[in-house]
């Protein structure tokens, strides 16, 4: 059984179609990536998956449960775990609180429960040093580094990744590439939104690409990079 | 990923606010004794500073902590006083055992009320309460019993033997209305105490650090699994006791009621909003500096009339320009004291060891 299906996923905001009839499954354990230019709907894909915005038609599994129509905080709780394109942190609460929230709410636990798994988290993604400073002083990759923190503290058997390597340097890259490594080594399965195709690659076993809310294709990264329809819509974007 | 076993452990308390913590203990037990020292006019002006501080406790929780920007919650303290009324006259209750019931009336009027005041947002939330709180004042005024639109009073003598009332009498060896303001005094100081104390138990409870991260980013906060309108629920319905039990219990002290002062928006939430702001919206010091002011202001130009209300809401209008953060804002955010601290800061493990910046800052 998928840890997550999709079945003719649609939505439209006015006359703009933002996903058409979207289906696929993920396996359990799978990492999969998701790549499409600008546009494409890739986020509001995730947003629909994780309950932010809500679907027009179509049906969304979460481990054989229906969740199309459950609330965003239920399927966090039900495993799914989520990071924002543009950072979304607490502002006003410090990193370390901005893991607690999530730890705590989301694997509905008491709040002391959560102390050392929160900080393990923040020494795996680098942020140990900045755990008592407000989130709103950090910078741009360290707010994206938030996201993915936050997102673990969740716990999730399933964590959507969107667009967490863009800007980093080589070495940075790497490091993340790691970090993301070891989390599905662990058993979480991954969808990971990016446009640095090679980081994408060195994680995921299949691609899918989305253009204008449609899915064009999905299967093995090197065969689907090799095609010509996905050349000519990444034409320009470097591989 | 691995890594040495590491303790890790969350702090609060700050040296402030042990010191604090102490003062504060030596404050509570001066103010429970205070009728045996002062003159029964000083007791009349506390009692009016700790109800001020209830309802500014409540409104701060309300709008500065979960995001609810009421400007009706008079609502709740006509509807608390009027449940008192009627449990005293029509019941014959006394007074004071009928303060948590008025408490509960109004806890069980913000259910439905907030059935319709929760489908809007922002600005559009904020009109919505004040039109149910004028609905309410309109409905109450219908109440024939209790002197419709002209309001009523506590039969004769109710207040004098309320529980407490005669012994504080003996005790004090004074008239009767004195005691039963002695009384009222104490139960202000309770209310007081029990207020500030039930909102710093939440803020420091998971549900606490839940309600600031939906103030800071909604769309995150449920993404991460806060149930965000549950916890809305739960500060809207608790205000609402609490600010009922208060509007009880001053209608207790001053003995008669009518619509227009019981839900009258200016005494009960715009003196409020400007207690609140004035001290520091969103801290648990705030409404405390916020009262003083208030109550400095109101003794110095209270005479003036409208210019009074001129003059509130210019120093209203100087703060929010300069201090937008109030000056409890202002004071904290030079010294980075607080007196009732909720940030968790995270110690031990590395951040004992080192402290070397990350390098990708």
């Amino acid at each position: 059984m998928p840890i997550l299906s999709l079945s003719n996923v649609t939505k439209s905001f006015g006359a703009l179609k933002v996903a058409q009839a979207i289906s696929f499954d993920l396996e359990q354990g799978e990492a999969l990536g998701i790549i499409g230019p600008n546009g494409a709907g890739k986020s509001t894909l995730f947003n629909l998956i994780t309950g932010n915005i809500a679907v027009d038609s179509g049906r969304i599994d979460l481990e054989g449960r229906d969740i199309t129509r459950m609330s965003a905080e239920k399927r966090c709780l039900m495993g799914l775990g989520r990071s924002f394109q543009i950072p979304q942190p607490f502002e006003k609460l410090t990193v370390f609180e901005n893991l607690v929230v999530a730890g705590a709410f989301g694997s509905r636990v008491a709040e002391d429960h959560v102390t050392e798994a929160c900080a393990e988290i923040l020494v795996d993604t680098g942020l140990i040093h900045r755990a008592n400073d407000l989130a709103g002083s950090l910078t741009l990759l360290q707010r994206k580094r938030l996201e993915l923190a936050r997102a673990l503290a969740t716990n999730p058997k399933v964590l959507l990744l969107d667009e967490i390597a863009g800007g980093l340097t080589e070495a940075e890259c790497q490091s993340l590439v790691e970090t993301i490594r070891a989390i599905h080594a662990r058993g979480v399965s991954i969808i990971w939104i990016e446009h640095v195709l090679h980081a994408l690659n060195s994680v995921v076993s299949r691609l899918l690409v989305l253009d204008f809310g449609k899915v064009i294709g999905l299967g093995d990264p090197e065969a689907i990079i090799a095609s010509r329809e996905v050349r000519e819509i990444y034409l320009g974007i470097e591989i | 990923m691995s890594k040495p076993a590491q303790k890790w452990a969350v702090q609060t308390r700050t040296t402030a606010s042990t010191v604090f913590a102490v003062i504060a203990v030596l404050a509570v037990v001066a103010a429970f004794a205070a009728p045996f020292f002062v003159s029964r006019s000083v007791i009349q002006d506390l009692f009016f500073i700790l109800t001020m501080l209830v309802l500014a406790q409540n409104w701060n929780l309300l709008a500065g902590f979960a995001g609810l920007v009421s400007v009706g919650q008079q609502a709740f303290v006509g509807a608390g006083a009027y449940a008192m009324f009627a449990l005293v006259i029509l019941a014959g209750f006394d007074p004071i055992m009928a303060l948590p019931v008025a408490g509960i009336f109004a806890a069980l009027l913000a259910v439905p009320t907030a059935f319709f005041v929760f489908r809007l947002d922002g600005a559009y939330f904020a009109i919505g309460t004040w039109v149910i709180a004028e609905v309410f004042r309109l409905v109450f005024a219908q109440w024939k019993v209790l002197g419709g639109g002209t309001g009523t009073s506590l039969p004769r003598g109710t207040t004098h033997e309320m529980v407490g009332v005669p012994l504080v009498k003996e005790l004090f060896d004074v008239k009767s209305s004195a005691a039963a303001d002695i009384v009222t005094y104490w139960l202000a100081l309770g209310l007081a105490l029990a207020t500030v104390g039930f909102i710093y138990w939440l803020l420091r409870s998971k549900r606490g650090i839940g309600l600031a991260s939906v103030r800071d980013n909604l769309q995150a906060a449920r993404s991460v699994g806060v149930d965000a309108s549950r916890l809305k629920m739960i500060v809207y319905v608790a205000t609402a006791f609490g600010t009922g039990m208060l509007g009880a219990l001053v209608y207790v002290q001053t003995a008669r009621i009518s619509p227009d002062a019981a839900f009258s928006v200016t005494d009960w939430t715009a003196y409020v909003i400007f207690i609140v702001v004035i001290g520091g919206i969103g801290t648990l010091e705030g409404p405390f500096i916020g009262i003083l002011v208030f109550f400095i202001l109101q003794n110095l130009f209270a005479d003036y009339g409208s210019w009074y209300l001129l003059i509130l809401g210019l120093i209203g209008i100087v703060v929010m320009l300069f201090a937008p953060r109030g000056l409890w804002g202002l004071f904290t955010g030079k010294t980075g004291i607080q007196l009732f601290p909720i940030r968790r800061r995270l110690i031990g493990g590395q951040l004992t060891t080192s402290s070397r910046e990350d390098t990708h800052g």
